[in-house]
């Protein structure tokens, strides 16, 4: 499971077998080990630390100089209704997305969980969303959603549920909530698949016992399954939260964070700051807060689960 | 949502009450009402994951003219590959007759050739490279290494786009911008830490005796690694791989920032200037969806339990 870490982890085991012609232990822990953390570090933490430098800095690429400005940035950006907006629609996504996706992705896997004929061809068939590329999910969509001459519109006036053509996208409410809707159709098999692992680590006695104990299926379903799941509902809270701030892609191409910046999530306005206002200063910034934020929590996160097992 | 998980329960209470509660009161009626139930739910389920990708496969192979008819022709009247070959070949599609071959066309196949080689050089190097700190993680003993082991962790939860200023910066430094280095190097970072994460759980269920047996027959450590423990976590080394090249081949926001000509541009790059070049021509946008599509979804399906595996053991990388 996502959050074991074996004993041996923490260093207690450790072999001191000799052998011929051997490099001492100390070369070959740096053998092994530099070229992984150099790649890593050079190219995470390094970044991180050198974007809390530029934060500090007035870098635009419309000005050569870059003079010292302390937390100058960090405060044109809380002055920002902009950068706040987008702090609320991004809680928002989170938030809906949750809502959204835990209770299906449980309830699919439940159903994924039952032996039934083609359940494996069902299991193989919700690994596409999963594995086709985010872009090609917002094009997807986009055409999904076309005003003009969309699946959605057609599907839609054919079954006399609209009178005439809808223009989707048109309204920021609306927009957001179908932005969802296309994001949640391609992460949803993730969690079904965690979710579906998560149920395959209850041992069945727990169950067999509850009924013979006369647990009817919702005492079942609170007492046995749900505390089963536990863990792995941590696993995906965290990982939903983090992806939170990595939703871009379908953001660029479905929407370009409009109507009126109603769709504009953290990442988008982050991209808008960088590159379309070219002021790196403030991107780098905004960045900087998100990256060690992110890392702070999932951090707090991974202590909390070790500590967690320690005690079990 | 309460509908769902009620449905949901329902259907996996079937397990016990098919044990305990058939024998009790042999409810033949109720176990078929639940199994039709099963079966609904199944068809609703595989319709909601598939048919948006079907269209998607559909769209592809429609001509322009049933693309844009109202209502839409769901299965197409005559279907056709023009759109399959314009994009391999690189040549004009007559759409408007103009016979002109607008710049993502020409792009396609540089872009699906660009996305090959970075996704297969960026998994390559994190296998080769993840596998050997995993082996230092399952196996030696050093200071701090368990807070190095949590802060490669943390690492993998950086949202790339905080990274996005320094690293655009640094690549431009090292001159590094729009090559194949410089996004094996940045797709790399992420991977490697996740190929750590699952590869070093796999080595340490492996027992260690096997090794040291070995080291006892005259074998170093590198050959024991080699000629005994890597053959068994051949899993493993298949679902960080398969999950390595899907995550390289998939990524946008580097490559739309990183990259700026064709010597480096990947698929998703060419795929988002489709939407955003002419948005009439959506028979184009969806067969370089497929396109781009097919790798990594017969990777997964080929793969998919060692996929699953690796998944639940790292759990981490979407």
């Amino acid at each position: 499971m996502a959050n074991a870490i074996p004993e041996t982890i923490r260093g207690r085991r450790t072999s001191r077998l000799p052998g011929r012609g051997e490099l001492s232990e100390r070369k070959l822990l740096v053998a092994l080990l530099a070229p992984s953390l150099l790649l890593i570090f050079g190219l995470t933490i390094y970044p991180l630390l050198y974007s809390l430098w530029i934060s500090l800095h007035r870098h635009s690429l419309l000005f050569p100089a870059r003079p010292f400005i302390g937390l100058d940035n960090y405060r044109r950006i809380l002055e920002q209704p902009l950068f706040w907006d987008s702090v609320w629609v991004t809680l928002y996504f989170a938030v809906a997305s949750l809502v959204i996706q835990i209770p299906l992705g449980i309830g699919i896997a439940l159903l994924l969980n039952e032996p039934f004929r083609g359940r494996g061809f069902l299991r193989a068939a919700v690994l596409v969303p999963w594995a086709i590329p985010t872009t090609v999910n917002a094009v997807m969509w986009q055409w999904i959603y076309d005003s003009n001459y969309g699946a959605l519109n057609g599907l839609l006036k054919q079954l006399g549920l609209i009178e005439a053509y809808v223009i989707w996208l048109a309204d920021a409410a609306r927009a957001l909530n179908l932005v969802l809707v296309a994001d949640t159709w391609k992460v949803l098999p993730l969690y079904i698949l965690m979710f579906l692992a998560g149920l395959q680590s209850i041992p069945r006695d727990l169950y067999e016992a509850a009924a013979i104990d006369g647990a009817g299926p919702w005492r079942r379903l609170l007492d046995v399954t749900l505390p089963g799941l536990k863990p792995i509902l941590l696993v995906v809270l965290i990982l939903r939260t983090v992806q939170v701030f990595k939703v871009f892609d379908i953001i660029y191409l479905l929407t370009r964070g409009g109507p009126g910046g109603g769709t504009t999530v953290i990442s988008f306005f982050t991209y808008q700051q960088t590159f379309q206002a070219l002021n790196f200063g403030v991107g780098a910034a905004v960045g900087a807060v998100i990256g060690l934020s992110t890392m702070l929590a999932a951090l707090l996160h991974f202590k909390l689960l070790h500590s967690e097992e320690e005690r079990a | 949502m309460r509908a769902t998980l009620e449905r949901g329960w329902a259907v996996s209470g079937a397990r016990g009450r098919r044990r305990v509660g058939a024998a009790r009161r042999g409810g033949r009626g109720r176990k078929r009402a639940r199994s039709a139930l099963i079966y609904v739910l199944a068809v609703v389920v595989a319709v909601e994951t598939l048919a948006p990708f079907a269209w998607m496969v559909i769209s592809s192979i429609s001509t322009q003219a049933e693309l844009i008819s109202v209502p839409p022709h769901w299965i197409p009247e005559e279907p056709t590959l023009a759109t399959y070959t314009a994009l391999l070949s690189g040549s004009a599609i007559n759409y408007r007759g103009t016979g002109e071959v607008s710049a993502p066309i020409a792009a396609f196949g540089r872009a699906l050739l660009n996305s090959f080689i970075i996704a297969a050089a960026t998994t390559i190097l994190c296998l080769v490279l993840g596998t050997l700190a995993a082996f230092a993680f399952a196996r030696l003993r050093f200071r701090f290494k368990s807070s190095l082991y949590f802060l490669i962790l943390a690492v993998q939860m950086i949202p790339s786009i905080s990274l996005v200023v320094p690293l655009y910066l640094l690549l431009q430094r090292l001159n590094l911008l729009d090559s194949y280095l410089g996004m094996t190097l940045v797709y790399s970072t992420f991977t490697v830490a996740f190929v750590i994460w699952v590869m070093a759980g796999y080595l340490l269920s492996i027992p260690r005796e096997l090794e040291d047996a070995a080291r006892i027959d005259g074998c170093t450590r590198f050959q024991s690694l080699w000629q005994i423990v890597l053959p068994l976590t051949t899993p493993g080394l298949i679902a960080t791989g398969a999950l390595a090249f899907l995550t390289a081949w998939n990524e946008f926001l580097f490559a739309l920032l990183f990259t700026n000509t064709l010597s480096a541009k990947t698929l998703p790059v060419v795929i988002s200037e489709f939407s955003t070049q002419f948005s009439l021509e959506y028979g184009l946008m969806m067969t370089g969806g497929v396109l781009a599509s097919l790798p990594p979804v017969l990777l997964a399906i080929a793969f998919q339990r060692h996929i699953l595996a690796g998944l639940t053991a790292g759990g981490v990388k979407g």
